[in-house]
């Protein structure tokens, strides 16, 4: 099918279970809400190499925050709940209790496994620290030289869903790129998403493993390198027209908010200079979780 | 279901029946018939209360029910609303639901209550939320807010929950308080927070600090904001506004050794002279 002269591919995106909690930072000013929310959430765009995946869900005013500060929601995804644990106490840990004005809060309250991210923190106070039950929620308040820090004690965890994906094929590195930034911008609009590699945008695809370093567990993608269209070995799945490929990998906490997302990008990435939009997948072997681009466009009235 | 004092008691009625978790079982003539102390006299409660309505949740009580005892004692849910003065030990061990009172109450009200939310309008008397005598340990969960003032040993003993006083407090707040917080709308009288081990005690207005609590800073601790959020939802203001003031904090009981804090508003340009 097509969308505004774009071929959209009759394929779909092969996504994976995962887990997620969504940690809330507020702060003297949104300014230090979202440093702190980036220092959280930077080298967490793959679980391959991170692992962990984050990202900013987006600015939280003062009214929508615990503490009736300037905020920021954050969603971090992992493969487990116990890895996913471990790097929250290491991020919030490292990034955020160390921020100046800082506090943190879980943004999943009905979530019911919880993870003992404020009350293994705590510890940092070397028994100087105390506690406030208010509302039935615990809170720990850490001293630190500039005041305290306050943590809740504990942190929901659900299930979720990593690694759905577009693939924009451009005419060349700037038109893919405009459709690319178009698409991260309209996918990252709607909660409960993030989208974890730099500027919501991955160039570097990867396919799982390699042909020939037997030892790695994914290299580049061959297939959508323009390069090596044409290359013997080379089963490219690039027309001629195509000079660029950018990939959008986005989380969700749940199925609805990644189709609402990935049908977002599709429709701000249709523009002039790009070719076609398309989706990696492993042949629905891999992941559970598909999602055909032309049952998330169903709904458009198109030109076939 | 509606009750209403007929029958003015000679001496404290202790009325512990008059409770959603009694009476929501009961078929209304089984309500009439419940037992209640005259004295040390068992009577029927239609001795003293008429008795009208549905058994159920919801109970209003209403006449001058300043001699009868226990209303509400250790209720677990259900809404309780008494319109007019009552008696001691409103909600004394109560566990949940609700209990509002149009006029005043007595002593120990919330008596090692765990939970649920307790609301005066008028004053109450002493012991808010304490421990009783020879017990260990006073509220343990639970909200409580009086509109007027307060007698002696608010919240004496109590470990966890919420105790807002709007008007003025007798001595001893906090006395050995071992967690929870105390917010004191109109300040308190002498030995706010003697022997207290841990816990909060916040004043909107200057209290006699007892020599055994130190000066610590002046900031707005984070979780008074969240307290404040909580609050509001009862209709009660705890400032926050960094441009308005802060608070003074004094750490103490250092006789017990303790850990509690008495934080103190002071509003900007006081704020700005101590600092200075």
């Amino acid at each position: 099918m097509e969308w505004r002269g774009v071929a959209i591919r009759d394929t779909f995106a092969e996504a994976f279970d995962m887990y997620a909690a969504r940690v809330v930072i507020t702060a003297g000013s949104a300014a230090w809400a979202r440093t702190a929310g980036q220092a959280m959430t930077g080298f967490a765009t793959s679980v391959i190499g991170c692992k962990v995946e984050a990202g900013i869900e987006g600015d939280l005013d003062p009214a929508a925050t615990p503490d009736g500060r300037p905020g920021i929601s954050l969603l971090v995804f992992g493969v487990d709940q116990a890895g996913l644990t471990t790097r929250l106490l290491d991020r919030i840990g490292q990034t955020v209790l160390t921020c100046p004005t800082t506090a943190c809060f879980d943004g999943l309250p009905d979530a019911a496994s919880r993870a003992p991210v404020g009350g293994v923190l705590r510890h940092f106070g070397d028994r100087f620290q105390s506690s406030k039950v208010i509302d039935g929620v615990r809170y720990w308040r850490i001293p630190v030289m500039e005041g305290e820090f306050l943590i809740q004690e504990t942190f929901g965890i659900q299930k979720a869903i990593g690694g759905g994906n577009l693939l924009i094929l451009g005419a060349d590195q700037k038109s893919a790129l405009a459709a690319a930034e178009a698409a991260a911008t309209a996918m990252r609009a709607v909660r409960g998403v993030i989208l974890p590699f730099p500027g919501g945008i991955v160039r570097a695809g990867s396919k799982i493993g390699a042909r020939r370093y037997k030892s790695m567990i994914a290299s580049t993608n061959d297939a959508f390198c323009p390069t090596l269209r044409g290359r013997v070995g080379v089963d490219s799945a690039l027309p001629e027209n195509v000079n660029a490929v950018l990939e959008i990998v986005v989380d969700g906490l749940d199925r609805p908010a990644i189709e609402d997302s990935l049908r977002a990008g599709i429709d701000a990435a249709c523009r002039p200079g790009v070719v076609a939009i398309t989706a990696g997948n492993y042949g629905g072997k891999l992941g559970k979780h598909h999602f055909r681009l032309h049952d998330l466009c169903a709904s458009w009235s198109t030109s076939t | 279901m509606t009750l209403t004092l007929q029958q003015q008691p000679t001496v404290p009625l202790e009325a512990e029946v008059l409770s959603p978790d009694v009476i929501a079982p009961l078929g209304l003539d089984a309500v009439r018939a419940l037992p209640v102390f005259h004295g040390k006299r068992q009577r029927r409660l239609d001795e003293f209360f008429s008795v009208v309505g549905s058994p159920g949740d919801d109970l209003e009580i209403e006449g001058d029910l300043r001699k009868v005892k226990w209303i509400g004692r250790g209720m677990t849910r259900g809404r309780v609303a008494v319109r007019g003065d009552v008696g001691m030990h409103l909600g004394a061990y109560m566990k949940g639901g609700s209990i509002e009172v149009t006029g005043s109450a007595s002593d120990w009200v919330g008596g090692e209550m765990s939970g649920g939310t307790i609301r005066i309008s008028g004053n109450a008397g002493g012991q808010i939320g304490a421990a009783y005598r020879g017990s260990s340990t006073g509220m343990a969960d639970g909200t409580i807010v009086v509109g007027g003032s307060a007698g002696l040993e608010v919240g004496m003993r109590m470990k966890r929950g919420i105790i807002v006083i709007g008007g003025p407090v007798r001595d001893f707040a906090g006395l050995q308080m071992k967690g929870g917080t105390i917010v004191l709308g109109a300040g308190a009288e002498l030995r706010t927070g003697a022997w207290m081990m841990r816990g909060t005690i916040v004043s909107l207005k200057p209290i006699p600090i007892m020599p055994t609590f130190a000066y610590a800073s002046t900031y707005t601790p984070t979780f008074l904001r969240i307290l404040a959020r909580h609050l509001a939802t009862l209709g009660v203001t705890l400032p926050t506004d960094d441009a308005k003031g802060s608070y003074h904090r004094y750490n103490g009981d250092s006789s017990v050794p303790g850990k509690g804090e008495l934080f103190v508003w002071s509003a900007s340009a006081e704020a700005s002279a101590r600092q200075g």
